[in-house]
């Protein structure tokens, strides 16, 4: 399950509605991860640009690599601004055993903030700066500036 | 006719050209300066999909997306 939200996400709702809807599918491990915009560097909040068609085939990619080991996941993530202290991305596995969903969540949210086709803004006096200097070349990036 | 399309951050209207591989959307970007910022790290998509050859063959209608680096979360 995959959803996107227009600005912050309401995380209790959702990591609840997550836990209800799993609640009798016999999984013995529920790992979310909540991302939460901090407070730094002067900024008012992050905001999201989101290219869903790419980012709905990466998911169901990893929805595919997880289904073998028994486990599923689900992600949450806004559009548009965030201000500091509420929260833009939540991501969680479900598995009968800690030991998948442990390891999952990590491989999953690594590969998340590589490869997910997500662009971060800082909001700085009502500007909106692309944080081009914590952003990550997608694998394979440069194709049009070489000779491949 | 093929149309490029500018993901995020690079912030341009969709373009379109005549083109039969990807070879040849490079040769047309790359004597574009204000792609000149972009072009080494953006990685692309034709029809939704990441490619990995200029070779690429390319059909009439068919988008390409640049995609710029990332960093959601």
């Amino acid at each position: 399950m995959l959803e996107l939200h227009d600005g912050a996400l309401n995380v209790p709702e959702i990591l609840t509605r997550w836990y209800a809807d799993e609640s009798t599918s016999n999984y013995g491990a529920y790992i979310p991860f909540v991302g939460t915009v901090r407070d730094e560097d002067g900024i008012e909040g992050l905001s999201f640009d989101v290219y869903e068609p790419i980012l709905n085939s990466w998911f169901n990619a990893w929805v595919a690599k997880a289904e073998p080991l028994g486990a599923i996941l689900k992600m949450a993530h806004s559009r548009g601004d965030v201000l500091v202290h509420e929260s833009s991305y939540i991501a969680a596995v479900f598995s009968p055993k800690r030991r998948v969903a442990l390891e999952t969540i990590e491989q999953f949210v690594e590969d998340f903030k590589a490869s997910a086709p997500i662009w971060k803004y800082d909001l700085r006096a009502g500007k909106r700066l692309y944080a081009r200097e914590r952003s990550m070349a997608i694998a394979g990036a440069g194709l049009l500036g070489s000779d491949q | 006719m093929v149309t490029i399309e500018f993901l995020g951050p690079i912030g341009r209207p969709n373009l379109t050209m005549e083109a039969s591989t990807l070879r040849d959307v490079a040769e047309a970007l790359k004597q574009d300066d204000e792609m000149a910022q972009w072009i080494d790290s953006c990685a692309v998509a034709v029809n939704d999909t990441l490619v990995a050859s200029l070779d690429t063959l390319l059909s009439d209608g068919d988008k390409i997306s640049l995609l710029p680096p990332v960093c959601g979360g």
